[in-house]
């Protein structure tokens, strides 16, 4: 496949077509417009459905309905508008339903702005809505790494019947990279069994008559609920977690970042390996699951003094690699809440007084 | 011995939850009656609400989802645009609908939406313990309006049925009332009609019934119906209001 520069959205939502989404229920709001609006006009000519809801709340409860009756189903937001489909995105982990979510941080909190930012790593990974729940949440940090995940996120939600979010900013949005996109997946790739699903139902049909919902008013009831997403849960872990090491051999400090913000940090450490310090970086691929058994070992090794945690935030997945540290090494943070991007200097600063001090 | 009445094939053989005279199992029942007298059993995808309601998906015989509270319309629309060709149909209470819900099912209505609302209006919170509803009538006490319903504090009562109809892509909307029997009959042939409406995709349905909840009313289930007829009726009157 030949080479193409795409918009970080549009790749995205190619992708989302040729991974097997046939349904998208939108609203809008910036930086992720270009989300809705490609699939407007390419959702209809693979037989798909778009459909701009009347508000965010309502896009992810139709997400929750076409999910349910069996669909590969999909919306897309922005910080604020994630906020309103927590409500969804509660009760389509209660009821067990698979589906794909995209959300292009901005600034907040409230309106905030409309600029990158990773703000949302606490809502993303730590729940969001209400209720001891899990999605699994992908944060590349290039268009071709976004289309690459986008392309299997449908599979991944179906396999383990939860819900994927993609976690990017209004950069890798907004931003065109050259990428390459994959072939559209089969039928037979997408077309996965979903017995209980809501499709219509007789006795004798084959299978059980389908009960999409989230109420188990029972103690009983409800636990069964949650130890079945549990064991979902650890199979999730033992499976899906993905992580990328850039120059961790022998590195005296190690920066752990994500999505755009790691590409910065990439570049700190190219700059510091020319002064002859060694820099390593952890990438974090999936938020949660989280890579903490990587970022475990490394910080067992002898090379490694300290770590630097990077976040266009004031700090959220700094508690999760602290955790994973589990105190081995001292974990600095450095990064600006809002939209604030911390510079290639300004790390290479840092880097520097850590290694000092 | 000839039988001559029988449970119908669209509702499941157990018991209901609801309360002594509540008006929920006479609605229950007609909908799963026309469901069957229809032939639409296995096309049937009924969602149900956050209210008394919510445990709809244990009674009606058919493939079900329970929704967040209000947004019924918003699932049935998912589930409807993946399934055109099947019967897809809500079941609110006032609180769900014409209240936490009204951007749904208005905006349901707008889009033409090719599915069926069934709407309990007994003018009050019913699983919650009797608090106030959009629908509360003006003088009505309830566990949040205990000086009564304060017109200048909260409005009068919203008629649904009315707002629906002026809406483009409503096809059959009609308030009907289960008071007594002439007026069950009228709502069993109401909720023929609406879901005539979405077989011939003219558009969004929906059926008004004024119902009775004499547990947060504070009455016999005999009271309750005269109430309904004296109070609700006058504010809420019966028929067609639009029909495509």
């Amino acid at each position: 496949m030949a080479r193409q520069l795409l918009k970080g959205c549009e790749a995205i939502a190619e992708a989302a077509i040729r991974g097997g989404c046939r349904y998208f229920f939108g609203y809008p709001i910036t930086p992720q417009n270009d989300i809705p609006e490609y699939m407007s006009a390419r959702l209809p000519q693979v037989g798909g459905v778009f459909l701009q809801a009347e508000s965010e709340v309502a896009a992810s409860n139709m997400v929750y309905g076409a999910a349910g009756a069996g669909a590969r189903a999909m919306t897309s937001s922005s910080s604020p508008g994630i906020s309103l489909k927590q409500e969804a995105l509660s009760y389509i982990a209660g009821a067990e339903l698979p589906c794909v979510v995209v959300n292009m941080m901005r600034g907040g909190p409230g309106l905030g702005g409309i600029q990158a930012s990773q703000g949302d790593y606490f809502q993303s990974t730590k729940g969001g809505g209400h209720g001891d729940y899990h999605m699994i949440v992908f944060a590349p940090d290039t268009v071709q790494e976004s289309v690459d995940i986008m392309y299997d996120a449908f599979d991944i939600a179906d396999k383990y019947r939860n819900t994927v979010m993609l976690l990017a900013d209004g950069l890798i949005g907004q931003m065109m990279e050259p990428v390459t996109l994959p072939e559209f997946k089969s039928d037979a790739q997408i077309q996965t069994a979903k017995p209980w699903a809501a499709t219509g139902w007789h006795e004798g049909c084959g299978r059980p008559r389908a009960i999409v919902n989230s109420l188990h008013i029972t103690d009983e009831d409800l636990e069964a609920l949650h130890e079945r997403l549990q064991a979902t849960y650890r199979q999730i872990e033992a499976n899906e977690v993905r992580v990328e090491l850039f120059n961790t051999e022998n590195a005296e400090i190690v920066i752990a970042a994500y999505g755009t913000i790691s590409r910065v940090c990439r570049s700190a450490i190219n700059e510091l390996a020319k002064q002859g310090v060694k820099v390593g970086l952890i990438r974090p691929i999936t938020l949660w699951p989280f890579p903490s058994q990587a970022i475990a070992q490394v910080a067992a090794e002898q090379s490694v003094k300290k770590f630097l945690t990077v976040e266009i935030s004031a700090g959220q997945m700094v508690e999760d690699v602290r955790l994973a540290v589990n105190g081995k090494k001292p974990v600095e943070f450095f990064g600006y809440p809002g939209s604030r991007i911390a510079t290639v200097d300004e790390i290479v600063a840092k880097v520097l007084e850590m290694k000092e001090g | 011995m000839t039988q001559v009445f029988a449970r119908t094939k669209g509702l499941l053989d157990v018991d209901f939850h609801y309360c002594p005279g509540c008006t929920h199992g006479i609605v229950h029942r007609l909908v799963a009656e026309v469901l069957e007298e229809m032939g639409l059993l296995d096309k049937a995808i009924g969602v149900a609400p956050v209210g008394c309601a919510v445990f709809a998906y244990n009674y009606f015989n058919c493939d079900m989802y329970e929704a967040a509270h209000g947004r019924a319309p918003a699932v049935a629309t998912g589930c409807k645009r993946v399934h055109p060709q099947n019967i897809v149909f809500t079941y609110q209470g006032d609180g769900d609908l014409a209240s936490i819900g009204t951007a749904e099912i208005v905006h349901a209505a707008h889009r033409g939406e090719k599915i069926t609302a069934i709407f309990i209006n007994n003018a009050i919170y019913g699983m919650t313990g009797g608090q106030m509803a959009p629908t509360t009538l003006v003088g009505q006490k309830t566990t949040t309006s205990p000086y009564g319903r304060d017109k200048e504090l909260c409005g009068s009562p919203i008629r649904i049925a009315e707002m629906l109809a002026t809406i483009e892509g409503s096809a059959y909307i009609e308030r009907v009332a289960c008071n007594n029997n002439a007026n069950i009959i009228r709502t069993k042939k109401a909720i023929q009609k609406a879901f005539q409406a979405q077989i011939d995709r003219k558009g969004f349905s929906m059926v008004e019934v004024l119902a009775t909840c004499p547990t947060n009313w504070g009455k016999s289930p005999v009271e309750a119906m005269k109430w309904l007829e004296e109070n609700m009726i006058p504010y809420y009157p019966l028929g067609v209001y639009k029909e495509v």
